[in-house]
Formats: structure tokens, C-alpha cells, sequence
């Protein structure tokens, strides 16, 4: 092939010259089997995961339960305590039995009904019930609570309707939209299907394209005709593929293996992820042309891209409830803007205004990253 | 001799670490970054909850409630609307997380004793915030409740339950958040840091000079488990000051005991790294590799959800995860002073993991030499 200048060469050969670099990118991924661990691989073990192990429904806790006196009515009590589908318990004459047990995680917490209950009780002095739990998990703390006092309410609502057949004075009846039986899978497995794009979108492509500097293929390519714009959307297109490739499986299995619902469009799901591998694959660009090295890059992925996702997304916390300093880090996170519009076109349907406002924000960051990369790797071959 | 060899191979690897100042600066700036931001960001609380309200009673006791909903911390702001289409779009685009809708007849039927009702919207896509929430609200309205007249007069002799939270009186999260950051943290960085060490020699073709130098097999495994091994105890040191100085997690434990069975849970991590590393023919599949183990790894932990609330068939799998054992035993030292024969029970299977994965690592490390 005669030497041209970039200017008076035709369109076909740019064409042809592209779709070489696609291909070459894309063997380079089927080659190599790494690669489709993490496009495939991980994502099934991530779904299985959250789809049948990982779940934030509170199941059955153990707990021991103390009754220091026994009467009709504690034993009544107890008889709440261990009819209640939240607990599994121990029964106890004394606390000491179930200290060392609670000190070694083996029960969550210990329901003690005093001596003084009966007595309290029949003098009409509020008669109280103690519960010691553990609070080096405050979560399941806050459970444990919560369900010993739901536990304590329903038993009274019993012993009174068997009496004078009151209702509460006041009744809240809740009603949660979009997913009635709070199964926790349902808004989980939307979530990790955007921790799946960053994997395969950041993580994956810094380490191929850290690779090709770590090497000097990369100079070595530069070096050809071949426009750096050309080289980079080369490059980036096959992992943008995959990435929708790997969302697409996730897809598939949240809705026919998990059951999952799927009330929105296909079309939203596709904008929506698509734009979001735009910064994603923006920032692997960004941060292998800044490292140039693999093991560099892998940490900085982990922590830029990965970790946020997971932790500073609302996937599992609340962005509302951190303090504000960390809020604001949470904007410039894309998997913020992905995972509740994907939680919403999976359990609400098309809520467009939402889905918009996400996109706008997710390309904006894209551009950016992506012009960060392009700055920083003129400046490596200048 | 054979420590002279030993301590050249070790110098040599601390040195393919941090000679390079990018290398030396991502061991330690986002590490320390990482435990202050996931610390404080990591929370299952939920506060700064918005709500709104649809108020058709004019009443006192319609009034009563949303002033107690204002009155509460948990609360960030209040928007009140009288239209239902309004509702439906606060929750949908997620403006608000809850709708508290009280109908006409609530101030009447209160003043009449009959039961009067509220009706609660929440938004399932967050369920796991929107139960604490209706917790909140559930809360108020018994409060409420609970000083309308005909609730006066049932709640004589109402059972109250009164909790104690031992370890962590005020169920502070960092409490829980940082030593179990300690422990993940670890293992992130330890993990990566060995599975690269073998496969980089090997794509860089240094391995094979490795090979043909007087150390024996064993000694270049031990060569490549401690230096990580070192900048694993670093790291863990670092984090023990952090917590107890900067979060105030109390240290109830014996130190002697956290630090010994440390350099277990690192001996593990690392020999899962180096096996890893055995496997792997390039350094992308060493980093890639790694992470196949590391999000199950997090996942099946107790880190974020108990292992007990876990499919029976699902926990014998976490046995084989050096973290779930050491997050035991750092919430334990921290927080319960466990004893010491607790955190050898669970130092034991540390061992086991370290000894079965070397073994395996050193195998497939001598095979591929043939």
C-alpha cells in the first residue's frame, strides 16, 4: 500500500482500516480467556448471588429469651416470642446462660422478661421487657429491636381482642409501590447489573489499553496512519459491545431465572446503558493513558470506579443519609445516575423525565473523562 | 547463604513495588481515602428522608401528626400537596421516598373513638430504606395514638420493651463500618498486589532468570509472600490507628492477639494471591483473576448481610474465605474482647486456607516449569 496523507485518503480505506482495528481488538478479547471471565464469568456469579444468597431480608435471628418468673401471662409472652417467624429462640431461666453466647455471635440478642414483670403487670406500672443486643452489627440490632417490639405489640393486640375486641386508635396502612412483597433481589439485581458495565467498561479496558503502553504497542500504533481518534474508538468499540453484551445476559436471567419484573421498555434500558458506558469506558481510557501500567490501573479502577459504584451509588446505602461532603463526591459517580433509572425501568416502567435527566448527566461526565484522556495522551506522544 | 539469597529476593520485591512513586503513592493515599469516605458513606441508616403529604383533613389531629413528622430529626423537609397525580410523581421520579395521605373523616373518627387511618406510600425500588422509613412513621403514629383519648385509656398496663445494645450502646456505625474496613481493605490490596507478582514476572520474561538463579523453589515462594505480607501489616496498622484515633472505635481487646492472628489472615490472602498468580499466564489475568475471588469474597462475608440470613446450601461456601473468619475476629477485638481461645478457633481455618493454597501455588509453580 502507497504512503497517503490522511487528507487526501479515501473514505473506504479509512473504513477498512477501522474495521481491521475492531477486528483486531475483538480476538485480542475472544483470545484471551480473562476477558470473558469478567464480561460473563463474574456477572453470573455476581446475579446468583444477589439473586439467591446476598439478601437484606432479615430471616430468622437466634436470640435467647429469659423468663425469670414463670406465670400464665410470661409464658404466654413467650409463646409470642417464639411463634414469631423473625426468631429462632432459646429458652433460659438466667441472662448469664446467653452472655457468652452474645459475645460470641451465636445469638443476635437476648429478650430477658424480669422477675418484676408479673408483679409491674398487675399493679398497672407499665411492666417492661428487656432486650440486650448486639450492637457490633447495628443493623441487625435495629432488627432485633424492631421486631421484639413488633413482637410485644402483637401480642397485646391479641390478649386485648380476646377481651374487648379494640383496634389501635390510629392504623397506618402501608402500602409499597412497585414491589409489594419488598423482596430485596428485585431492586439488587438491577443494581449490580451496573456494577457489571463499570467491570467490564472501566476495569477491563484500562488494563487492555495500560497493557498496549506498558509494551509501547501503543506508540507503535501511533505511529501508523492510523488518526488517534480512529485508534481510541477502535479500541473502545468491541469493549462497548461487550459491555452491552454482559448487560443484555444480566437481563435475560434477572427476568426469566430470577423473575425479576420488566415494566419498562427495551428501548429505555439500551439508552440508559449504553450512555453509561460512555463514562465508563471514558474513564478506563482515562485512567490507563494516565498510569500506563497495569497494576496501577487495576488499583485505581478498583478504587475510582468499582468501589464507588458499589458503595457511593445508593445501590446498598442511602446517598441521602451520608454526610454532604461525601454527597457531593457521589455526583460525579455515573453509576449513581444508572442504578435507581434501572431499578425504575425494571419495577416501575418508563418514568422518561427520570431516565432523561440521568442520560444528560451521564454523557456530560463521559465527554469530560473522555477529554481528559485525549489531553493526556497527546501530551505522552508530543 | 540461603537467607542472603532470601533477603535479596525480598528487597528486590519490595522494590518492584515501590520504587516506581505512582506505585508507592496508590498503596497508601487511596487506602487511607478509601477507609475515610466508605467509613462515613457506608451506612444503613437512613436520615434526610423527604416525604410528602396529602392532608384532606382540616382536624387538630391531622395538624398533631404532621407536626410530629417536623419534629423529627429524621426528616430533612415536608412538601405537602392536594392533588393524587402529584403523588404519583414524587415517587416515581424519586423526589420523596414516602406519601403520607390522610383522608377526610381521620380528626373525626379520633374525637368519635373510632379507628381512624393513615395511609402510607412508599417507594418499593429502595425497600430496604423505605421499611426503615415506614418504621419512622409507624413510630409517630403510635405516638400519636397513643394520646388520642381513647388511646389514653388503653395503655395502663401496655408492656413496653426497653433495649440495651451492648458493645456499641449508641449503634454507631462507624463502630461496625471500620473494622470491617480493616479487614476488606486487606484483602483488596493484598490480593492484587500477589497475583501480580508472579504473572508479572512472567509476561516481563523475568521469570525465567528467576528460575535459572541459585534460589530454590520454596525460597522464591517465601521471597514473594512476605513483602506483601509486610505492606499487608502496614496497611492494617494504619488502619488500627485510624480507627481507634480519628473514628473512636474502642480497642477492648488485646492488640497481641489482633496482630497475631493478622499475619495469619495475610499468610492466607496472599497464598490465595499466589495461587492465583500460579494460574495466571498474564498480569491481566492475574488482576482479572483476583477479582473473580474478591467480589464473592466480599459478598459472602457477613460483611454486608450476616452469613446466617444466607441459603443454608450457600454458607458451607464461605469457609473457604479467609475474610469471613477475620472480620470475626476484628469486630470481636474491637468491639467484645473475645477471648483468645475464640480467636484461635477462627485463626485455625486462616491457617488451613494459607497452608492448602502455598501448597497448590508451589505445585503449580513447579509444574509449569517442566
Amino acid at each position: 500500500m502507497t504512503a497517503h496523507s490522511p487528507m487526501t485518503e479515501g473514505r473506504a480505506a479509512r473504513i477498512r482500516r477501522f474495521a481491521a482495528l475492531v477486528r483486531k481488538e475483538s480476538y485480542q478479547i475472544v483470545r484471551d480467556p480473562s476477558s470473558i471471565l469478567i464480561a460473563f464469568v463474574l456477572p453470573l456469579i455476581l446475579l446468583f448471588l444477589f439473586g439467591y444468597g446476598v439478601s437484606l431480608d432479615t430471616t430468622q435471628t437466634r436470640i435467647g429469651l429469659v423468663i425469670e418468673e414463670e406465670a400464665p401471662l410470661t409464658r404466654d409472652l413467650a409463646a409470642g416470642f417464639q411463634a414469631s417467624r423473625y426468631f429462632t429462640v432459646t429458652v433460659g431461666r438466667d441472662r448469664r446462660e446467653f452472655e457468652e453466647d452474645l459475645v460470641l455471635g451465636r445469638v443476635r440478642g437476648i429478650v430477658v422478661i424480669p422477675k418484676t414483670f408479673m408483679a409491674d403487670y398487675a399493679a398497672g406500672r407499665h411492666p417492661a421487657l428487656q432486650v440486650l443486643v448486639d450492637g457490633s452489627d447495628p443493623n441487625t440490632a435495629n432488627f432485633v429491636q424492631n421486631y421484639a417490639q413488633a413482637t410485644v405489640a402483637n401480642w397485646e393486640r391479641q390478649r386485648l381482642s380476646d377481651g374487648s375486641g379494640r383496634p389501635p386508635a390510629i392504623a397506618a396502612e402501608q402500602r409499597f409501590w412497585f414491589n409489594p412483597e419488598l423482596t430485596s433481589r428485585n431492586f439488587l439485581v438491577p443494581g449490580s447489573i451496573a456494577i457489571v458495565m463499570t467491570l467490564v467498561g472501566t476495569l477491563l479496558t484500562s488494563l487492555v489499553v495500560a497493557r498496549e503502553w506498558e509494551r509501547g504497542t501503543m506508540e507503535a500504533m501511533m505511529a501508523t496512519p492510523v488518526s488517534a481518534a480512529e485508534l481510541l474508538a477502535g479500541k473502545l468499540l468491541p469493549y462497548f459491545l461487550l459491555g452491552l453484551t454482559s448487560m443484555t445476559l444480566c437481563v435475560l436471567l434477572a427476568v426469566f431465572l430470577f423473575g425479576v419484573p420488566f415494566r419498562g421498555s427495551v428501548a429505555a434500558l439500551y439508552a440508559l446503558s449504553a450512555t453509561f458506558l460512555m463514562p465508563a469506558l471514558g474513564q478506563g481510557l482515562l485512567i490507563s493513558a494516565a498510569t500506563k501500567n497495569q497494576f496501577l490501573a487495576s488499583q485505581l479502577a478498583l478504587i475510582s470506579a468499582f468501589l464507588p459504584a458499589f458503595l457511593l451509588s445508593g445501590f446498598l446505602f442511602e446517598i441521602n443519609s451520608m454526610p454532604t461532603v461525601i454527597q457531593w463526591i457521589t455526583l460525579i459517580v455515573p453509576a449513581r445516575y444508572l442504578i435507581p433509572s434501572l431499578q425504575t425501568v425494571f419495577l416501575a416502567g418508563d418514568i422518561w423525565p427520570m431516565f432523561t435527566q440521568a442520560i444528560a448527566v451521564m454523557f456530560l461526565i463521559g465527554c469530560v473523562f473522555f477529554a481528559l484522556a485525549a489531553r493526556s495522551t497527546r501530551k505522552r506522544i508530543a | 547463604m540461603w537467607w542472603t539469597r532470601l533477603k535479596a529476593l525480598i528487597v528486590k520485591e519490595l522494590l518492584a513495588v515501590l520504587r516506581d512513586p505512582k506505585g508507592r503513592t496508590v498503596l497508601i493515599v487511596p487506602p487511607i481515602l478509601q477507609l475515610l469516605v466508605f467509613s462515613y458513606a457506608a451506612t444503613l441508616e437512613v436520615t434526610n428522608v423527604d416525604v410528602m403529604v396529602l392532608n384532606r383533613d382540616n382536624g387538630h389531629w391531622s395538624q398533631e401528626l404532621v407536626n410530629q413528622i417536623k419534629g423529627s430529626p429524621t426528616f430533612r423537609s415536608i412538601r405537602f400537596t392536594d392533588s393524587p397525580a402529584e403523588v404519583r410523581m414524587a415517587i416515581d421520579t424519586q423526589k420523596v421516598i414516602a406519601v403520607v395521605e390522610i383522608g377526610p373523616t381521620f380528626s373525626r373518627d379520633i374525637e368519635a373513638a373510632r379507628p381512624a387511618e393513615v395511609q402510607v406510600i412508599l417507594d418499593g425500588r429502595r425497600s430496604n430504606a423505605s421499611q426503615i422509613v415506614s418504621g419512622y412513621l409507624s413510630r409517630i403514629v403510635g405516638t400519636l395514638a397513643a394520646d388520642t383519648p381513647s388511646g389514653k385509656r388503653m395503655a395502663s398496663n401496655a408492656v413496653s420493651v426497653v433495649a440495651r445494645n451492648w458493645f456499641n450502646p449508641n449503634l454507631t456505625y462507624q463502630w461496625f463500618m471500620v473494622p470491617n474496613l480493616v479487614a476488606s481493605i486487606a484483602l483488596l490490596i493484598g490480593l492484587i498486589v500477589t497475583a501480580l507478582s508472579i504473572a508479572r514476572e512472567r509476561e516481563l520474561g523475568t521469570f525465567d532468570q528467576l528460575m535459572v538463579s541459585p534460589l530454590r523453589t520454596h525460597e522464591i515462594l517465601i521471597g514473594k509472600l512476605i513483602p506483601p505480607m509486610m505492606i499487608g501489616l502496614f496497611h492494617i496498622t494504619i488502619y488500627i490507628l485510624a480507627a481507634v484515633f480519628i473514628f473512636g472505635v474502642p480497642l477492648r481487646g488485646s492488640l497481641l492477639l489482633l496482630y497475631g492472628s493478622a499475619i495469619f489472615y495475610l499468610a492466607s490472602v496472599v497464598g490465595l494471591g499466589l495461587f492465583i498468580s500460579a494460574l495466571s499466564m498474564t498480569q491481566q489475568q492475574a488482576i482479572l483473576g483476583a477479582f473473580l475471588f474478591m467480589v464473592p469474597a466480599m459478598l459472602l462475608s457477613g460483611f454486608a448481610t450476616p452469613i446466617e440470613n444466607m441459603p443454608a446450601w450457600l454458607q458451607p461456601i464461605t469457609y473457604v474465605n479467609p475474610l469471613r473468619y477475620f472480620l470475626v475476629i476484628v469486630k470481636g477485638v474491637f468491639l467484645k474482647d473475645i477471648p483468645a481461645v475464640e480467636v484461635a478457633r477462627q485463626t485455625i481455618p486462616l491457617l488451613l486456607i494459607a497452608i492448602v493454597t502455598l501448597s497448590a501455588a508451589s505445585w503449580l509453580f513447579r509444574r509449569r516449569l517442566e
